[in-house]
Parts: structure tokens; C-alpha cells; sequence
């Protein structure tokens, strides 16, 4: 398989947290076409290997390499790598408000493609056609701040859509969604990964990840505990309980208190 | 609106009325851009034909030399107004009392205290109301008024965002329509993020809130919400990296003269040169 991105021993500290490392020696592969789900509890480190992947942080050790070149400032200073590397890998944020910074929904949409400098009718022409294929169209002359939290999240993925990348990075796409909103996004994500598309999806909703990743790591204070199927993964209660991504659960049997590993996946719900 | 229900409600303690003022600058904003969603004359025209036309009506009252011209203009920007669609006493009187009170306490000392024949004299104050300042008082307030009415035109009839952009018609740069741009954007996230923390610590208060305590809250909040804004700059300049920006703003002119603003542009400006000619006079 062709490998997108190639992480050895990749080390990330924050200003004032380098005793205790947001990355801590991270080792991974991605390879073209996967659909990988990077699970773990608020603070594992999911966010900033998001932020590693797509060249917004940089790793302080290790090496970090994406489509067959190593990915680090120095490249990324240089137009002739910058540019082709923002169009095959894009970003949604977390918060739909951090990447809405523009004065419609329109000149989101826009914003990508202009920096990639394509000329002007065929902007118009793939801002249209994402907004389409997200169903807010009627939204394109709203200004951001009066959107709903679910009208957010789809502008900010068409706003990535619309340059057509290879891989796309989701930092908890479907976080403080209403249910409909998270299908639309679950679904969304669904039929674009089954275009061949690399998608990597750092969540804590163990309930939409069989349905959006075929591969699945489970990270803990910036190392991975687990790398498998989503379906190993999930049905390993002890790993999910010791990586926060569960919750004990103590009830009573015949008079006596038990203690089981609480998860909710799809419309099971095991002890 | 929501917001007619707060201007009855200012009253309470330092945090229902910060909750009330924060409510009612979002929800004016939202007032405003509803006119320009609206089926008006000037909604119809190009933004950059409303900009550069207001603009010369404002340079046109602030250069008259003739009451009547000043006057003109006035009468000019209520009948934009009226086509418009915008309710003009509901809309405009706010604005309007609040520019007599701020120009009316500037220009009153000059009605006393600029040379020249005397008028009338205060009863038991024994001051004497000079011409020359009545003038410059009635000309201050004038302008004044007719300023902000245009602006507030404009604005009422143009989508804020529509305005900035039309700004680079007079050669602003587009880093700095970009940035205003953010700024607005941001402006209300802040603003409810502000709403949301008073709200929060109303809703764990009982009885009112000592002088004291308040200007501590009101300090710690502003210390938080700077917090959060440098937090929130910094994210988005990560996702403005993300989609490829490298320092400089590409941006999409999306504005297109249609035959309206053809029939428009010689109006305004025969209007505008009309106005200059009789003012300059």
C-alpha cells in the first residue's frame, strides 16, 4: 500500500509541559485510502497529532514524513511544497467558530481555493458544488455567527471539501452535535471515505467509529495503548476503562455490588 | 423584538444589565441587517455605488456653507430612507437623540462664548446668545446629524460585511478590510461568550452584587475574555495555515454594477455636485 503518513518516534511538549509530552515517542503509518479513527479521553493527545499531520506543529524529536517527503518547517516554508501539501491535506477543526473566520458562508468556502490562487470562475464554480453536496446553499450569504452548531460544522467541512484533498483530518467532527446533525456528518464522512479518500478522525465517540474507520488507536497521555480493528478495540472494556474512553458502572445482583466496564456502541449497549 | 423587551429591563444589578447590554448589542446588529435582506431602493444598488454615494453626501453637508444646503441633504437622506423601507422614527430617533446630546455638549458653550452681535440674553445667567455661535451650533448639529443618518443608511442597507468590502473602492488595503472583517466576525463570539460567563455567574447569585465585587467581576472577566481572545487568535491563524494561507489575502470581488446602479451613479452624482456647487457658493 502506498503510505501517506510515516510517524517514528515522534515527540511534541507544549510551553511549559515538557515533563509531561502531549506525543510521547508516537509511531504510526497511514496508508492511502485508510479510514483511521485516533480515539482517547480529553488531553491524550489527539488534537495536536491532528496538528503534527497536517504541518501546523512540528514534531520537537522523531520524524514525521507525508507522501514520501519529511514534513517539517523548513519544507513547509517553501511554496513549491507548501501549496501542493495544503491542497492534498486538509483540516477540520474541533471548533467550527476557529475556522469560520470569514464574513459569509460563501467566502469560507472560498478562502481555500483563493490562497491555492485557482482562478476566479472556477472558484465560483467548486464553492457552488460544495455547498450543494453539504446542503447549504441557501446558507451562502449567512454571515457565520448565524449559523447553528450543526450549519457550522458543514460549512467548515465544505470549506475543506472544496479543494478536493486526498486526506482529511477531523478533530471530533461530531462533538456538542444534536443526533440529526451527527448522522449528516457520520454519513457525509462515510460516503467520502468510500471514494478512496484518507480520512483520520480523532474522536472520543466510540459510538460512530465502526462506522467511520476501518483502523483504530486508542491514545493516553500522549502515547499509543492499543492500535486494531474498531471492533477489537471496542470490545477491549479493560483498555477503554484504564484509557478514560469508558466509564465503571456499579450496580447490584442478587445483593451484591458489580462493577462493569458502561459502552454505548450503535444501538448496543454492553456490560 | 427580544431586544424592545430589554430596554424596559434596565434596571437590577451591575450583571443583569451587562447581560441586558450584551443582548441588545446583538440583537441590534441582527435589527439592522434585516433592512438590508429587505426589498428597498438602495438594498437594490451595487454596495460600492452606496459607499462612494454616501460618502459624497456626508463631504457635501460637512463642506456647505448655507444652512439650507446642509438642510438639503438631510431631506435627501430621509427620502433615501423612506424607499428603503426603513422605519425612520423607530430606527433613526435613537441615533439622532444620541448625537444631539454628544454634538449638543460641544456646541453649546459656543452659542455664549463666540464674538460677534448679540441675539438675546439668558434671563438671571445674563448671557448673551451670540449669532455667530447660534450658527456654529445649528451647523455642528446639522452636520452632525446628517452624517451619522447616512451612515446609518448605509449600513441599514448593505450587509456589514458588504460595506467593508466596498471600502477598498477608496483604496483601503485588503489586509485591512480582511482584518476589519475578523474583527466584526469575532466581535460577537466574544460578545456571547461574554453574555454566557455573566449569565453563568448570575445563575449562582442571590441578591444583588456589592460595588466592589462587581468591578471585580466586570476586571476578571475582561482578563478571561483577553485570555480567550489571544487563545482563539492563535487558532485561527493555525486554520488559515491550514487552507493554505502564507501572508497574504487573496479574496473574491464578488460585486457587479447592474443597470439600477447605472441609472443610480449619475443621480448620486448630479446630487452630490449639486449639492457642492450651491454649498461651496
Amino acid at each position: 500500500m502506498d503510505t501517506i503518513f510515516h510517524l517514528h518516534n515522534v515527540v511534541y511538549a507544549y510551553a511549559n509541559t515538557a515533563d509531561s509530552p502531549a506525543l510521547n515517542g508516537i509511531s504510526m503509518q497511514i496508508q492511502r485510502g485508510q479510514r483511521v479513527a485516533i480515539m482517547g479521553a480529553n488531553g491524550s493527545g489527539k488534537s495536536t497529532l491532528l496538528r503534527i499531520l497536517d504541518g501546523l506543529y512540528f514534531a520537537q524529536s522523531g520524524t514525521v514524513e507525508a507522501f514520501g517527503h519529511t514534513l517539517d518547517e523548513a519544507h513547509l516554508m517553501d511554496e513549491e511544497y507548501a501549496l501542493p501539501f495544503r491542497k492534498r491535506v486538509a483540516f477540520v477543526f474541533q471548533n467550527p467558530d476557529v475556522q469560520l473566520f470569514n464574513p459569509t458562508v460563501f467566502d469560507e468556502v472560498a478562502f481555500g481555493p483563493l490562497q491555492l490562487r485557482w482562478d476566479t470562475a472556477t472558484i465560483r464554480q467548486k464553492v457552488n458544488d460544495a455547498l450543494d453536496i453539504l446542503e447549504i446553499s441557501h446558507l451562502k450569504e449567512r454571515a457565520p455567527h448565524r449559523l447553528s452548531g450543526g450549519e457550522k460544522k458543514r460549512v467548515a467541512i465544505a470549506s475543506v471539501l472544496v479543494i478536493d484533498p486526498e486526506v482529511i483530518l477531523l478533530d471530533e467532527p461530531t462533538a456538542a452535535l444534536d443526533p440529526k446533525s451527527q448522522s449528516r456528518v457520520v454519513d457525509f464522512l462515510v460516503g467520502w471515505a468510500n471514494t478512496g479518500k484518507t480520512v483520520v478522525v480523532a474522536t472520543h465517540d466510540l459510538d460512530t467509529v465502526p462506522d467511520i474507520a476501518d483502523d483504530a488507536y486508542v491514545f493516553k497521555q500522549g502515547h499509543i495503548i492499543a492500535h486494531d480493528t474498531p471492533r477489537a478495540i471496542l470490545a477491549n472494556h479493560e483498555m477503554l476503562l484504564s484509557a478514560n474512553l469508558v466509564h465503571a458502572h456499579y450496580h447490584l445482583h442478587d445483593g451484591q455490588t458489580h462493577s462493569h466496564a458502561h459502552i454505548h456502541v450503535g444501538h448496543q449497549h454492553d456490560h | 423584538m427580544g431586544g424592545e423587551a430589554h430596554h424596559g429591563k434596565r434596571r437590577g444589578n451591575f450583571i443583569q444589565r451587562t447581560i441586558d447590554a450584551l443582548t441588545e448589542t446583538l440583537e441590534r446588529s441582527l435589527y439592522a441587517e434585516q433592512f438590508s435582506e429587505q426589498r428597498g431602493l438602495l438594498q437594490q444598488l451595487d454596495p460600492r455605488v452606496k459607499f462612494v454615494s454616501m460618502l459624497g453626501l456626508i463631504i457635501t453637508a460637512a463642506a456647505a456653507r448655507h444652512v439650507w444646503v446642509v438642510a438639503a441633504v438631510a431631506l435627501c437622506a430621509l427620502f433615501f430612507a423612506f424607499i428603503s423601507r426603513i422605519p425612520i422614527i423607530k430606527s433613526f430617533g435613537p441615533i439622532w437623540l444620541g448625537m444631539f446630546i454628544f454634538s449638543g455638549l460641544i456646541a453649546f458653550p459656543a452659542i455664549f462664548i463666540t464674538p460677534g452681535p448679540t441675539l438675546a440674553t439668558v434671563p438671571w445667567l445674563q448671557w448673551n446668545v451670540s449669532a455667530y455661535g447660534l450658527q456654529s451650533a445649528v451647523f455642528l448639529l446639522l452636520r452632525s446629524e446628517v452624517s451619522i443618518t447616512l451612515s446609518f443608511l448605509l449600513i441599514m442597507t448593505t450587509p456589514w460585511m458588504h460595506v467593508l468590502k466596498s471600502m477598498r473602492v477608496i483604496g483601503i488595503p485588503t489586509l485591512v478590510v480582511v482584518i476589519l472583517g475578523m474583527t466584526y466576525r469575532y466581535i460577537f463570539l466574544m460578545l456571547q461568550s461574554a453574555s454566557d460567563m455573566f449569565e453563568a455567574r448570575q445563575s449562582r447569585m442571590i441578591g444583588k452584587l456589592p460595588d466592589k465585587e462587581a468591578r471585580r467581576l466586570a476586571a476578571a472577566t475582561v482578563g478571561v475574555l483577553l485570555s480567550k481572545s489571544f487563545q482563539l487568535g492563535n487558532d485561527v491563524f493555525l486554520a488559515m495555515q491550514s487552507r493554505g494561507y502564507r501572508g497574504e489575502v487573496y479574496t473574491l470581488d464578488e460585486f457587479a454594477l447592474r443597470r439600477s446602479d447605472y441609472v443610480a451613479i449619475p443621480f448620486m452624482l448630479l446630487i452630490v455636485c449639486t449639492g457642492l456647487w450651491f454649498g461651496l457658493q
